[in-house]
């Protein structure tokens, strides 16, 4: 808001100034809240169109009943909010969410910060390494996961993964059937971490670089080397880009889809173990059942924990906390 | 009952639907080619037709429905070819004014598009043709007296087993399931499994199967349910033990729908379809046989589930006298077409049975044998009135019991909650 603020400043002042033309000659061009609608209406017309009015439009639907339609008359109340919360599939999906963001945001953290310390204290083939890390954040969530379940983690003695287990003597393991153990898990995280490493690798590396030298020379001169530098300079001094990558990590652990779906999806539908919730909505409101009522409820309590979570998350770390 | 399909949705088309219903309907609205002529008459008839098809794998289908199409002289019919995934596709696509006029549906129509008034009544379309349609597959698109789909094309599952395979052990194709057990136990040898049901067990294709073969069924004739009981509990808890004893095929590279297990000699026996006969008849020539899912307990059949892509009329079509017009005139007089949409591409059973005489590929060996199981063991893949959330805590509960060892009569009970609870929406 403040380029039209600057903008009518700027206006007024030469309204006020000695060449002011006539007001009558003023042309319509010069009016700045039409290049403000100019610039900001497309992308605020997009906004309305595809976000807020679907939000709103969602909302709405919660309190109705509404199979197989998005104009329903059936006022319900609360019905749909209570059915979904006493719904034992949807509380268990929350709670794979909750169990999955748990572990893949501090395994995620550790492992792109540990990537890059390495990478900013190695000399030779920097730009190699990075490159590598970093190129599998251009590989498609789909394709990966496609890759993982047909190439490296199928059943059969020939896979990948149980040619392996071959050349130590271990049978074959049909990963993505067998449930105890619940080796699925295994194949779900590794595709993510290879998938998102990369990508927080850079931005912690963004933020190394930034450090400045002096830190550390002092440090040294008081003995501070090694894990003490790490702990008293680098990881202090990347607060801000911490907050911001657990940030996104979970935002993106809570969107989990793609990489679920089709590693785990079979031609009977979606099995009930590893379930996110957006696969459980997904099924309810736009898959087979057409319960747009349900759905949206669902969608609304798990905007709320979504929002809850990044609260505490946001108190925990300090977001958007002034750096003084 | 086509081959299923895995629609692969992104992260952000799943977040503009969930969040954004209304975001999909207007997107259906203005998206694409809707099959629909904006108003005038661009044939030779009076008006235009839309009709969705979803994509069939076999090459030449696509043109033959576009051909049948052509030579309808009444109206201009326009055909959409939808690929993707195309359930939701439709279902988005008819809240909307611009959706199809006629589509095909699986086993006809939900029970919410019949109730939320999407599709109209086709009663009055079969006429002295009624009787040669397979009772059973009409029932399970007939609510309150009312039909509301014409059925295709039928499909359905059966078991297939490698002859020279069950020759070579001595074991003799099962009709009980101790004897599929027992089989499944002295066919596996060294990397050849004895039986395949699917990567999961059989947990997610299995649920009708075995209720009929326990001599029972998902819902009573009154819509009650059915399923729990200690026979069906029983024999999940002998799939249970099945899934841990080594002796099935586990992590294939293809699931029970593709022939690619059975035919790439990594198991002896798997469930699958008709569908995949021509393949299964270039890979292993003769040396194919084929089963109904065995018989349960004592008072216990065989069974077999099938099902039919059945054209729909949309409420929302333009002309619904005219669309009910093209596809009576389609599926229920043109039996030269239907014959050739069953036989000509993919492998189906043509919808009337006076057309399953004079398909030549149903005429010998396992396919005129799977077409006869129709019949004789046959059961419409599930009710009318067994709902998606039904459907999803019955495969649910499966797979529990099935795959990670639930107690089948708990498991059982808790589904039943869900169905008792569902059945009284249409009480």
């Amino acid at each position: 808001m403040s380029a039209p603020a600057a903008a009518s400043d700027s206006a007024g002042a030469a309204r006020s100034g000695p060449a002011r033309p006539a007001p009558s000659r003023r042309r319509w061009t010069d009016n700045p809240h039409l290049w403000f609608w100019v610039f900001v209406g497309p992308f605020f017309l997009g906004l309305a169109i595809f976000v807020l009015i679907p939000i709103g439009w969602s909302i709405w639907l919660s309190f109705y009943n509404a199979h197989n339609t998005v104009t329903p008359t059936e006022f319900v109340g609360f019905d749909n909010y209570r059915a979904m919360l006493g719904d034992p599939a949807f509380r268990s999906s929350l709670v794979t969410f909750v169990v999955f963001a748990a572990f893949i945001v501090p395994t995620t953290f550790v492992i792109s910060l540990g990537l890059a310390v390495l990478l900013e204290a190695t000399s030779w083939g920097r730009a190699f390494f990075r490159s590598v890390f970093f190129l599998p954040v251009a590989c498609s969530y789909v394709v990966a996961a496609l890759i993982w379940r047909h190439g490296i983690f199928t059943g059969i003695s020939s896979g990948l993964a149980n040619t392996v287990l071959g050349w130590v003597g271990l049978d074959p393991v049909p990963w993505l059937s067998v449930v105890h153990p619940p080796w699925y898990w295994l194949v779900i995280t590794t595709v993510r971490l290879w998938l998102q490493v990369g990508f927080y690798m850079v931005l912690f590396l963004a933020a190394l670089q930034r450090i400045p030298r002096h830190l550390y020379e002092a440090a040294a001169l008081d003995g501070a080397t090694g894990w003490k530098a790490f702990r008293y300079i680098t990881f202090p001094q990347l607060r801000t880009t911490s907050t911001a990558v657990l940030m996104l990590l979970l935002v993106n652990a809570f969107q989990a889809f793609d990489e679920f779906y089709n590693i785990l999806a079979t031609p009977g539908g979606y099995p009930p173990y590893a379930r996110p919730p957006l696969i459980y909505l997904y099924n309810i409101a736009l898959g087979s059942v057409q319960d747009f009522g349900n759905g949206s409820a669902g969608a609304v309590i798990l905007t709320l924990l979504i929002a809850v979570f990044a609260l505490v998350q946001g108190k925990l770390t300090g977001l958007g906390r002034s750096e003084s | 009952m086509s081959r299923p399909t895995l629609p692969n949705p992104s992260r952000r088309q799943v977040f503009a639907g969930v969040g954004s219903v209304a975001a999909a309907a207007a997107l259906a609205a203005c998206g694409g080619n809707t099959g629909r002529s904006g108003g005038g008459s661009s044939g030779g008839g009076s008006g235009s037709i839309a009709q969705w098809y979803h994509q069939y794998g076999e090459p030449g289908t696509e043109q033959a429905v576009k051909k049948y199409a052509a030579a309808y002289k009444d109206a201009k019919v326009n055909v959409t070819w939808v690929p993707g995934d195309y359930d939701k596709k439709s279902a988005a696509a008819l809240l909307t004014s611009s959706g199809p006029d006629v589509f095909e549906y699986g086993n006809g129509p939900t029970i919410d598009m019949i109730t939320g008034k999407q599709v109209v009544d086709l009663t009055d379309l079969l006429g002295d043709a009624k009787s040669d349609f397979t009772p059973a597959m009409l029932a399970r698109m007939t609510y309150q007296g009312k039909l509301y789909g014409i059925p295709q094309v039928v499909d359905l599952q059966l078991m297939v087993y490698r002859k020279s395979l069950l020759a070579k052990a001595g074991v003799k194709p099962p009709t009980t399931l101790d004897e599929l057990i027992d089989a499944a136990g002295k066919l596996t040898s060294g990397k050849v499994k004895g039986l395949f049901l699917g990567n999961d067990g059989g947990a997610g294709v299995l649920g009708g199967p075995v209720l009929w073969s326990t001599g029972h069924d998902y819902l009573t004739k009154d819509n009650k349910p059915a399923f729990n009981n200690p026979e069906v509990a029983g024999a999940l808890a002998t799939l249970q033990k099945l899934f841990r004893s080594g002796n099935l095929l586990l992590g294939a590279p293809t699931d029970w729908s593709d022939p690619g297990a059975i035919s790439q000699g990594l198991c002896a026996m798997q469930w699958t379809g008709l569908w995949t006969f021509p393949q299964l008849k270039q890979a292993l020539g003769d040396d194919f046989g084929v089963l109904p899912f065995p018989a349960i307990g004592s008072s216990g059949k065989q069974s077999i589930p099938f099902g039919a892509y059945a054209s729909c009329v949309s409420a929302k079509a333009k002309d619904v006298e005219a669309a009910k017009k093209f596809v009576k005139w389609l599926w229920v007089d043109q039996t030269d077409d239907q014959l050739d949409f069953a036989q000509s591409y993919g492998f189906h059973v043509p919808s009337r049975t006076s057309l399953i005489a004079k398909a030549d590929k149903l005429k010998s060996g396992p396919a005129a044998e799977a077409a006869g199981f129709i019949a004789k063991y046959g059961h419409p893949q599930t009710p009318l009135l067994w709902t998606p959330t039904s459907s999803t805590a019955f495969t649910d509960a499966m797979d529990k019991i099935i795959r990670s060892g639930a107690n089948p009569a708990k498991t059982l009970a808790s589904v039943e909650a869900t169905v008792k609870n569902e059945m009284k929406r249409f009480a």
